[in-house]
């Protein structure tokens, strides 16, 4: 290998995103496949900035919905009651229960909002082209990837509240309408993570390094 | 440089992450080869993959079998008692009119781990054979797909704040499946850690006729398939 970096990009190659084969494409931008294994190729995830952004801002309307409107409602003879995902996280601050609450906290109000700061963070400084902290980027970028999912945590927590406390008529809990924009916060800030292309927070800084050499 | 490459070398990697194009070094079992540029890992070299996975895969449908038939947790209040399976989690949702949550919770927690567990079970036994069938990659590639979203760890980090959170209403009992969940969540991560997807792809059957040994000379690197 020489010393100056070269991206597959570069000389017309791209590297199978399922198998890991590296191909030459052909000049014209014709529909073209891995030999290996059959996966569509492409130099650069198709229309990623456009698609991600779309999510991004999908989710980040949904978000509004999910933290104000109660996503548990408490029913008992002598009335009832409902809580939001914040509500839920102070409810269950206790002497003994405050580790949970703050994993809770963490997980269902931190780890959305930083994701959709994160990528919208990242989404900006490829669009003007950053060539800085390309590394600390990627970081940001597998980060995210990797603790975006534990966000579904308080999906399942308000699923097994309603499962096990059905105890008509004593009392009984039924979920909210927030659960559904919740979850749809978690699925879609997961799939605007995966449509997100890493390699092009390298891209401009390569073509810059060529340029000059 | 690209010279130096023969013609559908599988040692030729661009990194998933940076695009930098690079060679993979021969690394000993155990070993990880990282990207030279970003340090993300292109090739983790397990031990004795096939045969590790295998087992792991087995006792993983063997677990998630047990943990979706028999009751996770309990609730005794006013002397009645009411059990629940991860599955019952998912009734309640539905019956509650949340169906999208529930189908969201049926697939994390029962489907996409049965399918991550089934997938790979599949693989590993086709890849006995030295050269597999084309469609083994459908199924590795499947498998990739579904581990994001098979959660069984995070439902369990959830059934426990659930439980913390009933605990001052009633008394919780927790059931054999709860247990048996734990023991997934490890088994489910150390199957994943033995797998090594570099091995099994070179083994696997090339979704195109490999071309012919005269084509291999003077192509540099493969042309792909159209």
């Amino acid at each position: 290998m020489s010393a100056t970096p070269v991206s597959a990009m570069s000389l017309g190659l791209a590297g199978c995103e399922v198998c890991g084969l590296v191909s030459r494409l052909p000049v014209g931008g014709v529909v073209t496949h891995c030999p290996r294994c059959g996966e569509r190729l492409h130099l650069r995830r198709p229309a990623s900035i456009e698609r991600t952004w779309a999510l991004v801002i999908a989710a980040l309307i949904l978000y509004v919905p999910a933290n104000l409107l109660p996503v548990l409602s408490t029913y008992t003879p002598l009335g009832s009651d409902t809580a939001t995902i914040m509500e839920g996280v102070v409810e269950l601050w206790s002497p003994s229960s405050w580790p949970l609450a703050i994993i809770v906290f963490v997980a269902s109000i931190t780890i959305p909002l930083g994701k959709l700061i994160a990528l919208a963070y990242l989404l900006i400084s490829v669009q003007r082209g950053s060539v800085k902290s390309t590394e600390q980027r990627v970081r940001l970028y597998r980060m995210v990837k990797f603790i975006g999912r534990w966000s579904m945590l308080d999906v399942f927590v308000d699923t097994f509240v309603v499962a096990l406390i059905q105890l008509r008529p004593l009392m009984w809990v039924e979920p909210g309408a927030g659960v559904i924009f919740f979850a749809g916060v978690v699925v879609l800030t997961m799939v605007a993570v995966n449509c997100f292309d890493p390699r092009l927070i390298w891209d401009l800084p390569q073509q810059e390094k060529q340029g000059n050499a | 440089m690209i010279r130096s490459a023969s013609a559908f070398d599988s040692r030729l990697r661009a990194c998933p992450d940076c695009d930098l194009l690079q060679r993979l070094p021969p690394v000993p079992a155990g070993g990880v080869a990282q990207c030279a540029r970003c340090q993300a890992p292109l090739w983790r070299h397990k031990p004795d993959s096939l045969r590790r996975t295998l087992a792991l895969a087995l006792a993983g449908a063997i677990l998630w079998l047990i943990a979706n038939t028999v009751p996770m947790l309990g609730l005794s209040v006013a002397g009645r008692e009411a059990f629940t399976t991860v599955f019952g989690g998912v009734l309640a949702m539905w019956r509650d009119g949340r169906q999208e949550v529930a189908m969201l919770v049926l697939f994390t927690a029962v489907i996409a781990p049965a399918l991550e567990i089934v997938c790979l079970l599949a693989v590993v036994l086709a890849l006995r054979r030295p050269s597999a069938p084309h469609w083994v990659g459908m199924l590795l590639r499947g498998y990739e797909l579904v581990r994001e979203w098979s959660m069984i760890e995070i439902m369990l980090l959830g059934v426990l704040v659930a439980l913390i959170k009933i605990a001052e209403l009633a008394t919780v009992i927790p059931g054999l499946a709860l247990f048996v969940l734990g023991a997934l969540v490890f088994l489910l991560a150390a199957m994943a850690a033995a797998f090594d997807t570099h091995l099994a792809w070179a083994r696997i059957e090339w979704a195109d006729e490999r071309p012919l040994p005269g084509e291999r000379s003077t192509a540099c690197v493969p042309e792909a398939r159209r």
